[in-house]
């Protein structure tokens, strides 16, 4: 049985090799997983395209400049390196509508899709507003022992979980 | 030499993408470019999710404890506050909840083939990540977005001597932790 065609792998070696990497990439790259930064980049890309003296004089573009970099070619390879593993073991599947969504909240794709476009929107104001997202403060943060990592995690847990039981029902 | 390769941003760009192939094929292998786990996680019915993590924070921690010494790595701590950690992370976990995917999680969703997590996850992202950035100036202004005496600050710096003094008692906390989730059936 070839590893690489396994639907699953044991969560306890898919950390320890997340582990292995962050460690890889910091030395080589002298960087850390992340992953929220490189949607900001690109929120600059699109917005420079109708305003660009708007986006050029903004204070947080001039900090996160809306530009292609180590980060935001790490996103582009996971949307990859995610299709090469679901292709492998056959798990690849155009999923519409989320099967526990379906079964229990609704199977309106129209639904669907502004709940999470406002989920998104929630999310990428308050990963920019904490600095970092589950990627760069829940893992790489917390690696650091930064505080603001630790406090930041369990902030996104806590809301993350109060936001699913209120959809959910406890 | 490794000067050179971290200088080389032609390189950086293909090694990024390479990390990033890695990445998105563990995330997937562990399952959670899949809404359901993570929602099943938030739901406090599975912990696939605090799993991978948990495993991943204490090998990075315990690698960079052995490694700093030797000059090979350099920590990285992000700068801001009490309250821009609070504030945004409760509302970035409102949105993880709503949304049922991380910026990580939901690069690796659409490549195994989620639309849900495209057209409305992706697209919801970048127009929040745009937002803040417009609102940045008037929130420093409004004291909203600051910085505070923990800004840049790791515990690895308040640690005299070898730092695995203070890495190994917190990997094995986190490791009791995933035992006793073991334990009672997670």
């Amino acid at each position: 049985m070839n590893v690489f065609r396994l639907e699953m792998w044991s969560p306890y070696v898919v950390g320890i090799l997340i582990g292995l990497l962050n460690i890889v990439t910091l030395i080589i790259s002298d960087k850390l997983l992340g992953a929220s930064t490189s949607f900001a980049r690109t929120s600059g890309m699109v917005r420079k395209l109708f305003n660009r003296e708007k986006v050029e004089k903004n204070e947080y573009y001039l900090k996160v400049a809306p530009v292609i970099d180590w980060g935001w070619m790490l996103v582009v390879g996971i949307i990859i390196g995610a299709f090469i593993s679901a292709k492998l073991s056959g798990a690849f599947e155009v999923i519409v509508i989320p099967n526990m969504w379906q079964t229990e909240i609704s199977s309106s794709f129209f639904i669907r899709f502004i709940i999470a476009m406002f989920g998104g929107i929630t999310l990428g104001i308050g990963a920019r507003w904490a600095g970092g997202c589950t990627s760069g403060h829940g893992i790489s943060g917390t690696a650091q022992l930064s505080i603001l990592s630790w406090v930041a995690a369990v902030c996104f847990f806590i809301g993350g979980i109060a936001s699913a039981l209120l959809i959910y029902g406890i | 030499m490794l000067e050179e390769i971290r200088n080389n941003k032609g390189m950086q760009l293909v090694l990024g993408l390479i990390f990033g192939i890695i990445f998105g094929f563990l995330l997937q292998k562990g399952g959670v470019s899949n809404y359901d786990i993570i929602l099943g996680q938030l739901r406090l019915q599975d912990f696939t999710v605090l799993k991978i993590m948990l495993s991943a924070v204490i090998v990075t921690m315990i690698g960079i404890s052995i490694l700093r010494p030797t000059g090979l790595v350099k920590l990285h701590v992000k700068e801001g506050s009490l309250k821009n950690s609070i504030l945004g992370g409760l509302l970035f976990g409102v949105g993880f909840g709503t949304l049922g995917y991380c910026p990580g999680t939901i690069a690796a969703a659409v490549g195994s083939g989620n639309l849900d997590g495209l057209i409305g996850g992706m697209i919801g992202i970048i127009i929040g990540t745009g937002i803040f950035a417009s609102m940045y100036s008037k929130m420093r202004e409004k004291k909203l977005v600051t910085e505070d005496r923990f800004s840049k600050v790791s515990l690895f710096d308040k640690v005299e001597g070898n730092s695995l003094k203070l890495t190994v008692p917190i990997a094995v906390v986190i490791f009791l932790f995933m035992v006793i989730l073991e334990i009672a059936g997670f």
